[in-house]
């Protein structure tokens, strides 16, 4: 049996992977991607479609940098995307809201704000905290129980499902093979450099491999001696039947998709292992939104649905080359929507140039959680 | 009528089955909620049988007629029918229902899920254009309101329906221009191990004799094997092939369309029943035993909803699911119930050979929908296909098939044969659909009302 | 096109569909209802604009959609007729509710 040989295999075919194969794949390199079948835990198939900036890096200066920098580049690649791929990925940077229906919840936002902003080496960037007159003239729908929000012109978003579709579109466009139902089980290292990768689907062979393949990565990481300690954080989501544009910013809950749908989010739950739905979880997502937008009372729920996001213990996202497999990658985050600007341009690139510059990637090595707590 | 808190029992569906499990179980004493999105009992079958006239049941027929004596069986039962309901999730112990607008949380110590069958989707070019109705659905037009079709008036397809409905229109004096019958001729060679099985069941009797008549008075094209409906606004014309013969072009008013019924799986399936492949009548059967029962204690299906057997084996099912629930000891009369419900079952296998659609009519091509709600095209699904994607739920992702408000019952099957065609496996392997709560959908505000749990709410709430 | 049977009971509503009076059954399904007074197609699609009416009559297929008494996107196929009931042909996507 001969093992199909390639420059990179990307393990996992959700938004980083996709995003970060074709990036490598740009670069002339040959490239194939490895994914589970239909029914497998794939955040990229299940989440909120946001491209947001405020309120990240609260602890990590840095990722506050990355996201700008994925916000301020997602408008360029979504054109590259889309001429590759035919497809619009229907993004829109508006500016997009924190919504708060209590003033106890808006101090504590602009508390929140203004700490993550205060933060040593933080890259500031741009936000406002609305009275509820201000952001009635924005978002004219609101509930009489709105008492203000935080806005950020940098939000925006994107139909990330149309984004799957266009990466792996574009992907088969430059003769990137696709291989679903190859869950890979075991990555062996090759004596003379390399990586054999056995999978349900059969063996390939590559010269380097990248981990992308999201709360699996924290199993097929140690093969490679790497450390990847993600686990599942549940998320539920609500989306209603197609209505008329009513909602020109996406709200950090709830947003109204470029089909005219409308996506109620998300929970945050630590279930492990599962994507069961619960009526107490939707409910409640179903009860604020009304709250935030009273006429959204009657318009027909017609799916909810969970998904698992990809943590890491800090949140932020892990890219990083193995010390002791050369050629061996790792790239997982949350907010695979946001920075697939990032993993496109830049991620992909330098993985299949055989490096991750430090200056850009050494604070996203998971060696920072091995550092001892301090007494 | 709005539901109480809690019941004995709960059964989705006043169908022959839904009614005859919840007669069985009033009967015995126990209090029965049974609730069905129609505002009157009979299910499909026997829609509206008990409001209408009675000459209206003297014209459909006496396997209509017969419904009216289950109704009121079932009225006389003590178990309580609430009308206009839709159930939208079902779990051992509770079902989720609107009424009038309003959802309650209903509790029950057993479930029965008889949810019953629809019609299988019959993706052609046109389908979706005003005037084009499903057969099954006109016949639901004469059976709840009585209205016929007028003008030029096309029945197409195949199966027991297509014959049935004609029949019944020929008796209200209506003229049925054609019936396209696109039921392959090599069916009847595949059919044929099974005729002693038909002969030997109850079914003969019914069929052949209507078939006749239908014959004697209807123009019937057989072998056709291309069909297309035409139209602006509205359907004007059709047009259709014999084999591999010329276009045939005709006007019409009213086309109708019908290839089989398969099971409503949709609330078994988004309670966490698994469902097989059925190859022979093409679609999905959950997993449950002859007594109704599922792997879920509590969780019980019968009737069409569990693989289509008709009327009458649905309502030995209903019974035989009542029975399971009462813990009547097996012998005696479910013993019977087994045996005769066994027999329906040996004949049906004979029906779904020899009316099997025929694959260019379960898998459509070029620009046809496949898709009504989100006009997703049959192309569009070989494209994504040659993608390599690996099933169903990721094509609705990618292309928003089956996330219209019809939930993907119009495209399901569609999509997962079209994938497995594409992908050259079956569709057992490429899989379908995954069903979630709610089933149907409900409005935001009902959902809202929901009860929810401190710890729930602080998941949500930041 | 559909015709009612002689035996149907006598059309004594009066709905207004699209501002117009028509007659109908009480206690009918409004798809019926409409059928009955010649009007196939209810609405248009969000997607394309295409024409549809109703097609499977029991709940399923969501074709039939209308507004109804101000509520959009409700199933005619569903709600039964009673006098004075407004029924408006929708296009395209509904809008917010009231
Ligand atoms: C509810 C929710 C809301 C979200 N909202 C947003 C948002 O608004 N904005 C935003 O930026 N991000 C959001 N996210 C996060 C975003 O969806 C994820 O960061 C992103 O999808 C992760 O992509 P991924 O490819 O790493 O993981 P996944 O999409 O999970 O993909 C991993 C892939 O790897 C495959 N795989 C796993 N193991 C193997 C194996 N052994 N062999 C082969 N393949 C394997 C899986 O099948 C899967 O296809 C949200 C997530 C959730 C759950
Ligand atoms: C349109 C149509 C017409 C048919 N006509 C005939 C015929 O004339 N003769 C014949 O022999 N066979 C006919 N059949 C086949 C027939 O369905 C079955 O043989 C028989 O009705 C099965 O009985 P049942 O009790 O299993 O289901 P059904 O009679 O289908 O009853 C199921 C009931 O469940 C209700 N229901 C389903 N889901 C929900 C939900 N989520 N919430 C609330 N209620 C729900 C439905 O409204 C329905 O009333 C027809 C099938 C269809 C689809
Ligand atoms: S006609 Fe199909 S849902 Fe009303």
């Amino acid at each position: 049996m001969t093992a199909r040989s390639f420059d990179l295999a990307v393990v996992g075919g959700g938004l980083v992977g996709a995003a970060v194969a074709w990036g490598a794949a740009r670069t002339g390199a040959r490239v194939v991607v490895l994914d589970e079948g239909d029914i497998a835990f794939r955040a990229s198939r299940g989440n909120f479609a946001l491209v947001w900036v405020q309120s990240k890096g609260m602890g990590m200066p840095e990722y506050a940098a990355w996201t700008v920098a994925s916000s301020e580049a997602w408008a360029g690649f979504a054109d590259e995307l889309g001429r590759e791929s035919g497809i619009d990925v229907a993004h829109r940077r508006p500016g997009g809201f924190h919504l708060a229906l209590s003033d106890a919840e808006l101090q504590a936002r602009a508390d929140n704000l203004k700490r993550l902003h205060n933060q040593p080496a933080m890259q500031r960037y741009p936000y406002e905290i609305l009275d509820r007159e201000r952001v009635r003239g924005m978002l004219p729908e609101i509930g009489p129980e709105v008492v203000g929000g935080s806005f950020c012109p940098l939000d925006g978003h994107t139909n990330s499902l149309k984004l799957l579709r266009a990466l792996h579109t574009a992907l088969a466009r430059a003769g990137t093979p696709y291989l679903a139902r190859h869950a890979v089980e075991t990555i062996l290292p090759r004596g003379g450099g390399g990586f054999r990768l056995l999978s349900s689907g059969g063996t390939i062979e590559a010269a380097r491999v990248a981990l992308c393949a999201g709360n699996g990565n924290a199993r097929l990481a140690p093969m490679l001696g790497l450390s990847v300690p993600v686990r599942p954080q549940r998320g539920q989501i609500v989306v209603t039947e197609r209505v008329q544009p009513f909602l020109h910013h996406p709200v950090v809950t709830v947003r109204q998709t470029d089909e005219g749908s409308v996506m109620l989010g998300d929970s945050l739950e630590e279930t492990g292992f599962d994507t069961a739905t619960g009526l107490g979880v939707t409910g409640t997502i179903a009860n604020r939104a009304v709250r935030l937008f009273p006429r959204l009372a009657r318009v027909n729920v017609v799916r909810t649905w969970a998904a698992l996001r990809v943590m890491t213990p800090d949140g932020f996202p892990i890219y990083e080359e193995s010390t002791s497999h050369p050629g061996a990658f790792v790239a997982t985050c949350h907010s695979g929507v946001t920075l697939a600007a990032n993993h496109a341009r830049l991620v992909g690139p330098t993985i299949a140039a055989g490096r991750l510059p430090a200056e850009t990637f050494a604070p996203f090595s998971a060696r920072r959680f091995d550092v001892p707590q301090a007494a | 009528m709005s539901p109480e808190r809690r019941y004995d029992a709960l059964v989705v569906g006043a169908g022959p089955a839904g009614l005859a499990a919840a007669t069985t179980l009033a009967r015995a004493g126990r209090s029965v909620a049974v609730f069905d999105e129609q505002p009157t009992p009979g299910g499909q079958v026997h829609r509206a049988v008990a409001a209408v006239p009675e000459s209206r049941r003297a014209l459909l027929g006496p396997d209509y007629a017969r419904g009216r004596e289950a109704v009121e069986a079932f009225l006389a039962s003590g178990a309580h029918h609430i009308g206009q309901a839709s159930v939208w999730s079902a779990a051992p112990g509770r079902v989720g229902v609107t009424v009038g607008g309003v959802a309650h949380l209903v509790e029950g110590d057993a479930v029965v899920l008889a949810t019953g069958a629809y019609e299988r989707p019959f993706p052609i070019p046109g389908w979706t254009l005003p005037g084009v109705l499903s057969g099954g659905g006109a016949q639901t037009l004469l059976k709840a309101s009585g209205l016929v079709p007028e003008g030029r008036t096309v029945i197409a397809g195949s199966g027991p329906l297509v014959w049935l409905l004609a029949w019944q229109y020929l008796r209200c004096g209506l003229t049925v221009d054609a019936i396209l019958d696109s039921t392959p001729a090599g069916n009847r060679w595949r059919a044929a191990p099974h005729l002693a099985g038909f002969l030997a069941s109850p079914y003969p009797v019914k069929g052949l004799e209507l078939l006749r008549a239908v014959r004697r008075s209807v123009r019937v094209v057989r072998g056709v094997s291309a069909l297309e409906a035409v139209g602006e606004d509205r359907v004007s014309a059709l047009r259709y092939r014999v084999g591999a013969g010329a276009w045939v072009e005709m006007g019409v008013d009213t086309l109708l369309l019908h290839q089989g019924v398969v099971p409503a799986i949709e609330l078994a399936a988004s309670a966490g029943i698994r469902q097989r492949w059925d190859r022979d009548q093409l679609c999905w059967h959950p997993e449950v035993d002859a007594m109704g029962r599922t792997p879920l204690a509590g969780l019980y299906l019968a009737g069409d909803g569990t693989g289509i057997a008709g009327a009458e084996a649905a309502a030995l099912s209903g019974e035989l699911a009542a029975h399971a629930i009462l813990g009547t000891s097996e012998g005696g009369r479910v013993s019977g119930l087994l045996a005769q419900r066994a027999r329906w079952l040996r004949g049906r296998r004979f029906l779904d050979l020899l009316y099997q659609p025929a694959p260019a009519f379960r898998v459509p091509a070029g620009e046809t929908l496949a898709c009504r709600c989100e006009e997703v095209t049959a192309r569009a699904l070989g494209e994504a296909a040659a993608l390599g994607v690996p099933g169903p739920n990721q094509l609705k992702a990618f292309l928003r098939c089956g996330m219209g408000p019809c939930q993907g019952r119009l495209c399901g099957l569609t999509v997962t044969e079209a994938l497995a065609h594409h992908s050259g496996r079956t569709p057992a392997q490429v899989g379908r659909y995954r069903a979630r709560v709610p089933v149907k959908p409900l409005p935001l505000a009902a959902l809202a009302a929901m009860p929810a749990t401190d710890d729930e709410r602080r998941a949500v709430e930041r | 096109m559909f015709r009612r049977l002689p035996d149907a009971p006598p059309a004594t509503a009066t709905i207004l569909v699209d501002g117009r009076a028509v007659r109908a059954v009480p206690g009918e399904s409004v798809a019926a209802a409409l059928l009955a007074n010649g009007i196939v197609a209810c609405r248009t699609t969000p997607v394309s604009g295409a024409a549809r009416g109703p097609y499977c009559l029991m709940g399923v297929c969501f074709e039939c959609l209308a507004t109804i008494d101000g509520e959009p996107n409700r199933q005619t196929c569903l709600v039964l007729v009673r006098d004075g009931l407004r029924i408006e042909t929708q296009s395209g996507a509904r809008g917010l509710g009231p």
